[in-house]
């Protein structure tokens, strides 16, 4: 009965969406506040509905109800009950659910903060987040729905892919939702902004809370992504420029460039139509991220539903969303009303800056993942587009982009003075240059750029340091006043410097890797493998049991610089359900440094071992994370919670009134 | 029923949730000033810090708050005056609450119309395994014992459990790997090498292949009084040709059956039909000389017919089983290979060839 409920629960959402899309715009173009108002409860009782649903499925999953095809697809009674729980979203369906959970989800939290949005905005972005909801519920219910029955239920289940029985995989795809439609609602704003034919920093500042959140945790969802990527498939490497991995950089990047200009715009009253373009740009580039992934148009690891008949669907959407919007652009952006001009040496021109430059990023990752894929359809050559190609046209973009980035950041609005701000970073960048001198006189011999790449990242984390220096040390004399003063800088003035310093430690976590080395043995136990510090001597090759898996489990000792180590376990293990071998690579963390064992097959008496040696390497994800936590601190600048208190007062007087 | 009844409650509910805003409207337009004021107040405040903390001048800062003023006035002007709870107010109330009155439950019911099950019950595994007594559900609990030999391999319990199951289901080649993992894992008793060896007589369509008597061989070393194992190894016998001896076998075999053995009606139907079936008995009385001439004769005919062209996989397998029979191993190959070039279109038959190649030990002389 539980999961009945759950599949009502989901076809009721699916008629309360159509009316939190319909009856707000209804009361936007009457100026009627009542009708409007229907889409805040809509969104609460459509995320109550939904949430009910995803309640039902996850419950199926706990229980091994084989009695509902996707748990007896996508799931194995002998599974730890973590990875039956995250089963859930580990396919198509399950993930499809979560998806529209969390795009109510954000519905629910628009419809509750009714003091900081101002109510026209709302009632339209509630309206269009309902319409997109309506897509996405029909679309899970009638091409790929969770609560399919079996008759008679089977005994057992098929498993889910071994490569994601893995806490990595368990909680990045809810990140990366968070981020993809986190986007949705800036969408949802840009297309209400368009619709009501008015856009201010007032909705700036709306946004902008929205805009954050949808990109920490789409920086968070990457970076999780990559590290699982990492120790998971076995191959050593963080980022491969995969279609499915590009699909969720390129939102990233456009989300980065849409965070920087909604503080121009919040600012200056400026950079309107772009930033509306920009919000629009962004989730499209979301949803096209969904459709590659979903419709078949390329296989990856993520290759669960490739059915034609879903592709269709998503793409009708995709041009549903994306042109719907583009049009309503078109035809009232003109409309809006241009922000003043603005000197070309100033804090908000660095901003210009930094948008071209991501959006030619963004561009330019478009055109390598997409071009292929275009290729392919019309004249059916595959030609693959890697590293090599991103290599000589992605950082040749963003090098620029990052050396400009720390004087930027110390401009003032309106008027900045270029000269002091070349002279307060003067410091940062003879450190980090000097660092880069020094690097390369110790390794000589080694690569070349890798060390001026690691300056940059230097000069990133000492600028954004030195900039916040600056600010507190200024015209404060003696520790308690400049204590003070650091603790009235505005949250997001600390944001802005952690984020920017995360990018400079994930640059030099990222240039390391031209110090990385590797080997590749064939290893008897008793025989040794060396790659650059580390050296390990295979120990003994063992049988071992999981849950719903046989794992050969080979033990290694491990020496660095030849002093020893804890030994070190890699495994290679077989689910027994699908039959499907995965690789556990055995990671060594010094520090930030790793030493990381994958196996081969066995050869002979033999077994293939391959050893990296990862100098830096946990720098990359550290990096996110502290780009995420400045997201964090931004969002938690008190300045986004406007005037709440006098809101909710002018509101109570009217209701005895009644 | 009960599930209708669910359905109503929560239809009821997600529709009062709806309507209740439109009951509870409060101010019928809407009033952005204030939130405009109280934006641009805060903007005012924060260019003063700005100026406080030296990061503008005094004169941007004086720009910047004229600017700011300004868009106060923008954003407050023009603005529809309130309209107030109007006639076409409350018409429009009641047209949307008719929308959501027949959209919602409309929607619901012709969605979950369409895909759902109302009338399918939950079946969590715990429910079905826990179901008592002859009620249980077989297919959970095979699908457990499997689950669980594949995490146990060394169960030898398990599999002399799970071995005759596979047998009776036909799945041979299954309960061959059991018969042998449980004989392997500490149970070579001689129901084990008994089960083995019909396994693999089975998977070869009733031949009783060398490894198959190797392993009723085993089982009668263990125990000498199996019938199953005396039983298929005088078929072997019969399978050889010698049909006496088949039936010698078989007679011992019935004479040592205790009374009311109910494998004895099987045995005695045995030896019936090796009784009954005249033409090759004709032969088996014949002379020793004679009957190898008549055999060889008989042969010689089905060789000569397959040349001539046709033949299926059985004939061919029956001429190259009598060519190793009767010693003639140049003769058996060039018929193997005859056959291979014949039934070549045929993948099944090639593997069927391949394997009795193997099992005769011709192997070695086939390209």
């Amino acid at each position: 009965m539980i999961v009945e409920i759950g599949h009502y629960a989901l076809a009721l959402a699916l008629g309360v969406s159509i009316i939190q899309a319909l009856v707000p715009l209804w009361g936007l173009s009457r100026h009627d506040r009542a009708l409007a108002s229907v889409g805040a409860s809509a969104a609460l009782v459509s995320f109550a509905l939904v949430a009910l649903s995803f309640a039902a499925l996850v419950a199926s999953y706990a229980r091994s109800d084989f009695s509902v095809a996707n748990v007896y697809a996508n799931s194995h009674s002998a599974q730890p009950l973590i990875y039956k729980l995250t089963s859930v979203w580990g396919n198509h369906e399950g993930s499809l659910l979560l998806w529209v959970l969390i795009l109510t989800l954000f519905g629910a939290l628009v419809a509750l903060s009714r003091n900081s949005l101002p109510p026209r905005l709302r009632a339209g972005a509630l309206a269009t987040q309902g319409l997109v909801a309506t897509a996405f519920l029909a679309f899970t219910l009638l091409t790929s729905n969770p609560f399919q029955r079996l008759s008679p239920a089977p005994a057992e289940g098929q498993d889910l892919n071994p490569i994601l029985q893995d806490l990595g995989l368990a909680i990045h795809p809810p990140l990366l939702y968070i981020g993809y439609v986190g986007f949705s609602m800036t969408y949802a704003f840009a297309v209400a902004a368009l619709i009501d034919g008015r856009i201010d920093a007032m909705w700036a500042r709306a946004v902008r809370p929205w805009t954050l959140l949808a990109w920490i945790f789409l920086t968070l969802g990457i970076a999780m992504g990559s590290y699982w990527a990492y120790y998971e498939l076995g191959w050593g490497g963080w980022w491969f420029w995969d279609p499915v991995e590009n699909a969720s950089f390129m939102p990233w990047l456009a989300g980065t460039a849409l965070l920087h200009s909604i503080v121009v715009m919040e600012k200056r009253d400026a950079l309107k139509v772009w930033t509306i373009l920009l919000a629009i740009l962004t989730f499209s580039l979301s949803l096209l991220g969904t459709f590659i992934v979903r419709s078949g148009v390329l296989t990856s690891v993520h290759s669960f539903a490739s059915d034609p008949a879903r592709g269709l669907f998503i793409l009708l959407i995709l041009m549903a969303f994306v042109g719907g919007s583009l049009a309503l652009f078109a035809w009232r952006a003109p409309l809006l009303r241009q922000g003043g001009l603005f000197a070309p040496v100033s804090r908000e021109s660095a901003l210009v800056v930094n948008n071209v430059f991501l959006a030619t990023a963004c561009a330019t990752v478009f055109i390598g993942t997409l071009y292929p894929l275009a290729l392919e359809m019309v004249t059916g050559d595959k030609i693959s587009v890697g590293a090599p190609f991103f290599d000589a046209t992605f950082v040749p973009i963003m090098v620029p982009l990052l050396l400009i980035l720390p004087i930027g950041q110390s401009l003032a609005w309106k008027r900045g003075d270029l000269l002091g701000a070349a002279q307060r970073n003067a410091a940062a960048f003879g450190l980090a240059l000097l660092a880069a001198l020094a690097l390369i006189a110790f390794t000589r011999g080694g690569p070349v750029l890798a060390p001026l790449a690691v300056g940059l990242g230097l000069f990133l984390v000492l600028g954004a340091g030195f900039d916040l220096g600056e600010r507190i040390a200024a015209r404060a004399s003696g520790w308690p006043a400049m204590f003070s003063r650091a603790k009235g800088l505005p949250r997001s003035a600390w944001g802005t410097a952690f984020a920017h310093a995360g990018v400079g430690l994930s640059i030099i976590g990222i240039a390391a890797s031209a110090w990385s080395s590797e080997a590749i043995g064939t290893l008897k136990p008793g025989e040794k493998l060396t790659a650059g510090r580390y050296t390990i001597v295979l120990e003994s090759v063992s049988l071992r049991n999981g849950p719903n898996f046989r794992a050969d489990v080979a033990r290694f000792q491990l020496f660095a610089d030849g002093r020893e180590l804890a030994p070190l376990e890699a495994s290679k293990r077989v689910y027994t359900a699908r039959a499907m071998p995965t690789t556990e690579a055995g990671i060594r963390t010094q520090w930030l440094s790793q030493a990381y064992v994958s196996l081969g097959e066995a050869q002979g008496d033999g077994l293939a071992v391959r050893l990296y040696d990862k100098p830096m390497i946990l720098l990359i994800w550290i990096g996110s994370l502290v780009m995420a936590f400045g997201g964090a601190l931004s969002l938690t600048d008190r300045r986004f919670r406007l005037a709440a208190p006098r809101r909710a007062a002018a509101m109570a007087a009217p209701a005895p009134a009644e | 029923m009960m599930i209708w009844a669910i359905f109503a409650a929560m239809t009821g509910g997600a529709i009062f949730a709806l309507l209740w805003p439109l009951s509870h409207g409060g101010k019928a337009a809407f009033a952005d000033k204030a939130d405009a004021a109280s934006l641009y107040r805060s903007q005012v405040a924060e260019i003063d810090r700005d100026l406080a903390r030296a990061l503008i001048g005094s004169a941007e800062a004086e720009a910047a708050r004229a600017e700011a003023a300004r868009r106060l006035l923008r954003a407050t002007a023009g603005q529809a005056a309130p309209a107030g709870e109007t006639e076409p107010s409350l018409r429009r109330r009641r047209a949307s609450s008719a929308l959501m009155l027949s959209v919602v439950p409309l929607m619901a019911l012709l969605v979950y119309g369409v895909y759902g099950s109302p009338t399918a019950p939950d079946q969590p595994l715990a429910a079905r395994v826990a179901e008592a007594g002859p009620r249980q559900d077989f297919a959970v609990v095979f699908a457990r014992m499997e689950a669980h030999l594949a995490a146990n391999p060394g169960d030898a319990r398990g599999w002399s459990l799970i071995a005759p199951i596979y047998l009776r289901q036909g799945r041979y080649d299954d309960a061959e790997r059991a018969y042998a993992a449980a004989a392997r894992h500490g149970r070579p008793e001689a129901e084990i090498w008994a089960g083995l060896g019909e396994a693999r007589t089975l998977a070869a369509s009733g031949v009783v292949t060398a490894s198959a008597r190797e392993a009723f061989s085993e089982a009668l070393k263990q125990d000498p009084g199996n019938a199953r194992s005396a039983f298929y190894l005088a078929v072997a016998k019969e399978q050889d040709g010698d049909r006496s001896g088949a039936i010698a076998a078989l007679r011992q075999l019935l004479a040592s059956a205790p009374p009311g053995a109910d494998w004895a009606g099987m045995v005695r139907a045995k030896i019936d039909s090796l009784e009954g079936a005249p033409a090759r008995d004709a032969i088996a009385s014949l002379p020793a000389g004679q009957r190898d001439a008549a055999i060889r004769g008989m042969v010689e005919g089905l060789a000569s017919r397959l040349e001539a062209g046709g033949g299926s996989l059985e004939e061919w397998t029956r001429l190259i089983r009598a060519r190793t029979v009767l010693g003639q191993k140049e003769e058996a190959r060039a018929a193997a290979l005859k056959a291979r070039e014949r039934l070549g279109q045929d993948a099944s038959a090639l593997a069927a060839l391949d394997a009795l190649t193997d099992e005769l030990a011709l192997k070695e002389a086939s390209p």
